[in-house]
């Protein structure tokens, strides 16, 4: 704003001047031609005729002497008057009624017969539009000078003290609080945006953090039993120590390290996979390629055991995903099943289907057994739960939390219902977008 | 993995047997710089026959190892002074073919992939069980000197022809499925050694994971029924506590 009202100042000046000076420069020649054609009489009268037409036109014309013969110009003395330059000089009550102090500006010229002119324009009004513009400048700069410093004083102060909040609750964290958040102000502003995005990464601290605490408590609840049992079978060897009795007790000993080791390997599995160390390396497959693979590899099983699995499912369910993960949770279903999923007749009948609704890939695994009670269906998915009903069998209860890692991984979920009898778990994928 | 069984120290049936009396005695070349793992892991090579060298950091190994004198590398991925897998580059880079099996705490398949990218020939994290280790030390090292262009299998009266895809048992041709087949194969390419679950599992599926059940035992016992059934001459051994192997004498 201000350059706009400088550039407005200096352009404007410069053209009044201009215009002046094309003015007075237009006077200046014409009558110098008068007095070349008319000599001092007919110059005299057209001056006069200048001076009546614009009475902000001052002329001076004198002779070889020194003496003035015409013009109503007086104040300047001419001999000491700047030859053929503009000259800006004050105005007296001598040069006309009311000039006093006025500002004029001329040109001095020769003329033949060693006469010298000058012919000046009154240009106070001019210099008082230049000095009124001037002030406002001034006046602009000033007030705009005030307004920056306040506002930014303002602005400053409350920007300050918006940093100073987000400063103060992050130092809270720091202490402990986890719970803690940043403020959000509604204005949707570069801090705003900051304490949102510093929240969304708070969530997700918080998230891992439980996660993890969760993992260990359960790692120190469900490892012990195993570990005690080892202890114990070490220890009442040692009470007997013949060889048969040794050989027994670390035989079972192998057993039971093993058994830890992949409960352990498990719980690491899941872990990594709730702490987001999986993501990436995705890749484009079809899910029905490994629900045939999956059902091949089991299939001896079932087989021995007089089971029947039945796959209803059609090449085409594209998913983002890792082969080796679906792998691993779809085996872990098809298990469970055939463990827990047994009817009263002990026979199992499993269905595993697959197909594509409205950009989900749906895998299902369902049994004809005992079913799982409708409370109980949220709980089984976490670490180490394991139903009654299902204590006396082989197994570490991770098998579930696996499943369900895997599936939030791709970005899906599962699902437990009632199968009517039996249980139904469905593993929902978000299907790939169908361009490559 | 079964129960403990309650009977005890019985005589092993006809399809166990105790692990092989070694055929050769490898050079091993260990980079760990865990004092305590390295002291137990070659007690348990040692006791196996084996000759161990230890290296506890990465500059050290590397210097150890372009020296060529081992038949197989175990390298630790996290040592320190270099690398495990700088180091498996570096030796790769400057031609060295010694077979490596780099151990790990970091377990996923995409760190298995890095691991075989930068040069490695097998992957085993941990916590591993020794037998695991011990059959793919071995296996790796047998691999890398055998000729792997046979057209033709062959053990004790057992014949498999890779190019028919076929089995024959004494004359007779075995009825396999196409995994069967596989599984096999691998056994055979590896007999007279140990062959654990989780071998099978990566080389016959290409699965690398932990499988929680019984799957691969029952494959292989499907596998027994139509290899050995109605033969005097079991070829196809539980080894215990370890895994399955094909042998013929």
């Amino acid at each position: 704003m201000l350059a706009a009202l400088s550039y407005i100042y200096f352009n404007t000046t410069r053209l009044l001047q201009q215009q002046n000076d094309q003015t007075i420069m237009a006077e200046v020649n014409s009558l110098r031609d008068q007095y070349q054609e008319e000599g001092v009489t007919g110059i005299e009268e057209s001056i006069q005729r200048a001076q009546f037409q614009n009475s902000q036109i001052q002329v001076m014309l004198v002779d070889g002497n020194g003496m003035q013969l015409a013009g109503s110009l007086r104040s300047p003395d001419i001999k000491l008057f700047p030859k053929e330059t503009w000259t800006d000089f004050p105005l007296t009550e001598l040069d006309a009624k009311g000039a006093a102090g006025h500002t004029a500006r001329g040109l001095k010229i020769d003329l033949p017969d060693n006469h010298q002119m000058i012919v000046a324009l009154d240009v106070q009004d001019i210099t008082q539009f230049s000095s009124i513009m001037r002030q406002s400048l001034y006046s602009a700069l000033a007030f705009a000078g005030l307004m920056g410093l306040g506002g930014g004083y303002v602005m400053g102060r409350s920007v300050l003290r918006r940093v100073e909040a987000i400063n103060s609750t992050a130092r809270n964290i720091m202490r402990g609080d986890l719970s803690g958040r940043m403020p959000i102000y509604g204005t949707n502003d570069e801090l705003d945006r900051l304490s949102q995005s510093l929240n969304e990464m708070l969530e997700q601290i918080e998230k891992l953090l439980n996660a993890m605490r969760e993992v260990t408590s359960n790692v120190a609840h469900d490892l012990r039993t195993p570990l005690t049992r080892l202890r114990a079978r070490a220890e009442a060897a040692l009470r007997q120590p013949d060889k048969a009795h040794i050989e027994q007790a670390l035989q079972s000993t192998l057993d039971e390290s093993d058994r830890l080791l992949s409960t352990f390997n498990a719980l690491l599995s899941i872990a990594q996979l709730e702490s987001g160390q999986q993501r990436g390396g995705f890749q484009r497959l079809d899910a029905h390629d490994i629900l045939v693979e999956v059902l091949e590899l089991y299939e001896p099983v079932a087989d021995e055991e007089a089971g029947e699995i039945d796959l209803q499912s059609r090449p085409g369910l594209m998913v983002m995903a890792k082969r080796e993960l679906l792998a691993q949770a779809l085996l872990n279903l098809l298990d469970n099943a055939f463990k827990y999923g047994r009817n009263a007749a002990d026979q199992v009948k499993v269905t595993i289907t697959g197909e594509n609704q409205d950009g989900t890939v749906v895998l299902s695994v369902s049994d004809t057994g005992g079913g799982i009670a409708a409370s109980d269906r949220e709980r089984v998915l976490q670490r180490f739960v394991r139903l009654d009903s299902s204590r006396t069998k082989p197994g570490n209860g991770l098998g579930l939390s696996l499943v369900a890692g895997v599936a939030n991984l791709f970005g899906g979920n599962i699902e437990l219902s009632d199968n009517n009898p039996g249980v139904r778990a469905t593993l929902n994928i978000p299907a790939a977008s169908q361009t490559l | 993995m079964a129960e403990a069984s309650a009977d005890v120290a019985r005589a092993l049936s006809p399809e166990e047997s105790e692990p092989d009396a070694l055929s050769r005695k490898l050079r091993i070349l260990l980079i760990e710089d865990d004092v305590e793992a390295a002291s137990w892991l070659i007690k348990g090579l040692r006791d196996r026959g084996h000759y161990v060298d230890l290296a506890d950091n990465g500059e050290d190994g590397l210097q150890v190892a372009r020296m060529g004198q081992h038949d197989v590398m175990i390298v630790d991925r996290m040592l320190p002074k270099r690398d495990g897998l700088d180091l498996i580059r570096d030796l790769r880079g400057s031609g060295h073919q010694m077979p490596m099996l780099i151990l790990s705490a970091l377990s996923d398949v995409d760190e298995r992939v890095k691991g075989l990218r930068a040069g490695g020939d097998d992957y085993l994290a941990k916590p591993y069980s020794f037998s695991e280790l011990l059959a793919r030390i071995e296996g790796l090292a047998a691999r890398k000197s055998a000729d792997g262009t046979d057209s033709k299998l062959r053990i004790a009266d057992l014949e498999m022809d890779l190019i028919a895809r076929t089995v024959r048992r004494g004359g007779k041709m075995l009825p396999l499925q196409p995994r069967e087949f596989k599984l096999l194969e691998y056994l055979l390419r590896n007999a007279g050694r140990i062959v654990t679950r989780t071998m099978l599992l990566e080389n016959v599926w290409d699965y690398h994971f932990d499988p929680q059940t019984n799957v691969i035992d029952v494959h292989v016992s499907r596998l027994r029924g139509k290899l050995d059934k109605g033969f005097d001459q079991q070829l196809l051994q539980t080894v215990r506590g370890a895994g399955y192997m094909i042998r013929g004498d």
